[in-house]
């Protein structure tokens, strides 16, 4: 970059959902839409700190493509974004938006998860625009990811079509410097009615499928815009084909490899892959997951390699491409820098000091239930201590799952479905319905905390709140279930361990469906919640575990025993005073920190 | 100038992405190209946490390489042993001394073995590493708050790195929440004078396993008219047999603890110690 024009230019620290959500708002986006998702959901919050955009969470990613979509008929331009799997509630839509086109421009952002870093699979969404037929951004770091999103708005509204611009976590998690400019004022198109365009009967859609796959054949061209398409000649001998975070990590690991970075990898501008291959002795494809690049380019008959290199599990490092190159013989094998190996302690996730759903999973736990869980920060109360859930498999999955499971016939314990409150709106009101009307035994525990928790707070329609604060109208998660046809529903505070056995002792006695909600907020998003801490009295511990069975991360082993056994403190500045383990100690010896006990 | 490679790293609530905020702010007053990464979401659940940041003219790669880290920054013990493979040789590990323990490393009932490492310091120096233990939890509880511990180490860590004094105030003001930003600043320079630890915790002592057995008297047991055993035995031995009546069902967990023994309203629990024959 020439060192002046920089000088000049605002520069800012952003990750790349902080540079999409700029772009979009420099590009002029008037609406924009989506569904929080790890690791997509910064893109909206971001983009609701700067003016004059309306930004809204949806219930769920189909709705907010919906959404979008109007929007986008209505002339103005149009953001939606969600995670990998939420392209596949939103894919309805999508792939029939395909053929309506648009006409502000309308750019859907999927943000994808190579190595599950917090998610349930790692589908490669690539494939996604080659199904739908649209064009494929793929941002390579904050720089572009801001450049593509505004890009993509002029493909869009040029080549009436949708684009998908495709993020991975490196790329949307990495803070970058980013160019920062100012906000485009783009008039709205005129509404007009059209409705063989918008009206997808199939008589018009049969209209629109030939205007489609033409859109593909020109896209092709526009693939190998310089805007798009960087060849960097270097070494002769290898010529690497790549696009997005991989980028980064061959220059990095293969500095003097010659390079054919893509911008948009679908259409494939295959032509100008095929003047890069004449110009180099070998081609390698460097991507992470599927081998899509790879195949279409040898679909067009170029003898490129890939995946007999690399993995197509998980997240690509440094240290992955190396080892790709190597098994290429580009590079010699390096000994590594340390082959010992340190002693660690295992740390996954946990459910946080304080969390809300800690009660209702050691209830059920005591219940025998078969729990059939759901996707939130709960599905955490699968692991040891809790072991509480025996099911998690998509977005609403809970209560559909628990039906078909209560048909089996075969559970050794009562059925109930876990689900939080975000989760519950965005898929599990249809499951409910259909669960009243087969008169399913099943119990379902909404876990409600008030938040869409696990992707740091984001409020959702019975939060009442909007995203960017201010008052919402609010939806009564039991009133909206006895409208359903609930009969059976209780509302229970899940600090208070005792009501919340009773509770759940009664709905699984109950014949059919019956709901039970727990009320208390989660005690980490949006606000931090923090009431007097405890601490245990040593010499009144008895060491029984039975506060360690929560497995709160503010209860730790001491070094004193009895009867054999560790004592247990509480790390103080952890604790959030949500009471658990004090009421379950059965030695009275944790008291508040304020408290003296005893002969204190 | 080759990038220089720096990764962050403690358990999650400890504030890495605090302190990596404050070193990337720093590098981009002084003018470098920097690109710094890590993973939100389900990872950071109290889970351990790092930060990758690379600085210099050009950085193409978010990520580090294994093996090619100039300095590890760990805000917690047992984080700097997962993460110091990354250095290079003779890389510099900053680390704060504090153990925290995970739920995880306290799931053996049996032995009752923790599984958290050693203070060990030496083995890591003979790795080839340059290892600089410090007391940052402690310096900043001293401070008032605990959770200041991330920037004490930033501190202490700003000795080894090219920045002024100056850039480093400018970038806490820049990153920390205003009213947060003089007690920040405070700790930054307590721990630019904080001195390496020579003194390490001592080893943690191994509880003594014992075996048990529960019986249950069943003329005796109300079964599933009562139940209190059954919910409150903290290891779940005891669940309904066939008969409806309590019953031993996992006897190798149990750990002696005796709450069910002295709850039963009936006298029908007796929990006795195995004790291996003598001779």
């Amino acid at each position: 970059m020439d060192t002046k024009v920089r000088e000049r230019a605002r520069v800012a620290l952003l990750t790349g959902n902080e540079a999409i959500a700029r772009g979009a708002y420099e590009a002029g986006v008037a609406v924009a839409t989506g569904y929080p998702g790890t690791p997509s959901t910064e893109i909206l919050e971001f983009l609701s700190t700067l003016p004059g955009v309306y930004v809204e969470w949806s219930t769920n990613e189909k709705v907010a493509l919906d959404v979008a979509a109007g929007a986008s008929m209505g002339g103005v331009r149009a953001l939606c974004t969600m995670k990998h799997v939420g392209l596949n509630v939103a894919s309805d839509t999508f792939l029939v938006a395909s053929y309506t086109g648009v006409r502000g421009g309308l750019v859907v952002v999927s943000a994808d998860d190579p190595g599950m870093h917090s998610s349930q699979n790692e589908q490669d969404n690539r494939l996604y625009a080659k199904f739908a037929a649209v064009p494929l951004l793929e941002p390579s770091d904050s720089q572009e990811a801001k450049t593509f999103t505004e890009l993509a708005f002029e493909l869009s509204e040029e080549f009436d079509t949708p684009v998908l611009l495709r993020t991975t976590t490196r790329i949307s998690h990495t803070r970058g410097v980013v160019e920062v400019g100012s906000r485009r004022t783009v008039p709205p198109r005129p509404f007009q009615r059209d409705p063989a365009k918008y009206v997808m009967l199939p008589a018009h859609a049969r209209q629109r499928r030939p205007k489609v796959l033409e859109r593909v054949r020109r896209l092709a061209e526009v693939a190998a815009r310089p805007e798009f398409l960087r060849v960097e000649l270097r070494d002769p001998s290898v010529g690497v084909v790549t696009a997005g975070v991989c980028y980064g990590l061959v220059r990095e690991v293969l500095p003097e490899a010659s390079v054919l970075k893509l911008g948009m990898s679908y259409p494939l501008p295959v032509e100008a892959v095929r003047e890069f291959a004449s110009r180099v002795r070998r081609v390698l494809v460097v991507e992470e997951l599927e081998p899509f690049l790879e195949e279409g380019l040898r679909a067009a008959g170029l003898p490129v390699e890939g995946k007999a290199f690399f993995p197509q599990q998980g997240e690509l490092t440094p240290e992955l491409v190396r080892q790709g190159f190597v098994r290429a013989g580009l590079l010699p094998e390096q000994p590594p820098t340390f082959a010992g190996s340190l002693p660690t302690a295992p740390r996954p996730p946990v459910l946080c000091a304080g969390c809300p759903h800690t009660g209702p999973f050691v209830a059920l736990r005591k219940l025998g239930a078969v729990a059939c869980g759901d996707i939130g920060c709960y599905t955490l109360g699968a692991l040891e201590p809790l072991r509480a859930m025996d099911s998690c498999l998509a977005m609403g999955s809970s209560i559909g799952m628990a039906t078909g499971l209560a048909l089996a016939g075969t559970a050794p314990g009562p059925v109930v479905a876990v689900i939080g409150d975000s989760t519950f709106l965005h898929a599990g009101l249809p499951a409910l319905v259909d669960a009243v009307y087969k008169q399913a035994n099943i119990t379902v525990l909404i876990l409600d905390n008030g938040t869409t928790a696990m992707t740091g707070g984001q409020p959702h329609p019975s939060t009442g709140t909007f995203i960017r604060g201010d008052p919402a109208p609010r939806v009564d998660l039991a009133g909206l279930c006895k409208a359903m046809g609930v009969e059976f529903v209780r509302v229970v505070d899940p600090y208070d361990l005792g009501a919340t056995f009773v509770a759940l002792e009664e709905a699984v006695r109950y014949p059919g469906v019956s709901v039970v909600i727990t009320n208390r907020p989660c005690v980490e998003a949006p606000v931090k919640v923090r009431d007097e801490p405890f601490r245990v009295v040593l010499e009144r511990c008895t060491a029984c575990q039975l506060c360690m069975e929560l497995g709160c991360p503010a209860l730790v082993w001491t070094g004193e025993t009895y009867e054999g056994r560790p004592k247990v403190t509480i790390r103080v500045d952890a604790c959030t005073g949500c009471t658990l383990c004090a009421q379950v100690c059965p030695a009275d010896a944790i008291v508040r920190v304020g408290e003296g006990w005893g002969r204190e | 100038m080759r990038p220089r490679n720096v990764l962050v790293v403690g358990v999650g609530g400890q504030g890495v992405l605090l302190a990596s905020n404050v070193l990337a702010a720093v590098c981009l007053r002084r003018g470098f190209d920097v690109k710094k990464s890590e993973v939100k979401g389900m990872a950071q659940r109290g889970g351990a946490v790092v930060s990758f940041l690379r600085y210099g003219e050009a950085v193409y790669s978010p990520l580090v390489e294994r093996g090619h880290a100039d300095l590890v920054v760990s805000l917690e013990w047992a984080e700097a042993l997962r993460w110091a493979p990354y250095l290079r040789p003779g890389g510099v590990l900053a680390v704060d001394l504090v153990q925290i323990l995970p739920p995880a490393a306290q799931l053996d009932h049996r032995t009752w073995r923790v599984a958290y490492p050693a203070v060990e310091v030496d083995r890591l120096r003979e790795a080839g590493w340059d290892v600089r233990p410090y007391e940052a939890s402690r310096q900043a509880a001293d401070l008032g708050d605990v959770r200041m511990a991330n920037v004490v180490l930033l501190g202490a860590v700003s000795r080894e790195l090219e920045f002024t004094v100056e850039e480093w105030e400018e970038a806490i003001r820049e990153v920390v929440p205003r009213k947060a930003v003089e007690p920040n600043l405070r700790a930054f320079h307590a721990g630019r004078a904080l001195p390496v630890a020579s003194v390490f915790p001592a080893p943690r002592p191994q509880a003594a396993p014992r075996r048990f057995r529960v019986e249950v008297t069943a003329g005796w047991c109300k079964g599933r008219g009562c139940g209190i055993c059954v919910r409150v035995c903290p290891e779940d031995v005891l669940a309904f047999g066939p008969d409806d009546k309590a019953a031993a069902v996992d006897p190798d967990r149990c750990t002696g603890c005796q709450l069910c023994q002295l709850l039963c309203p009936d006298f029908a629990v007796v929990v006795r110690e195995e004790v291996a024959a003598l001779g």
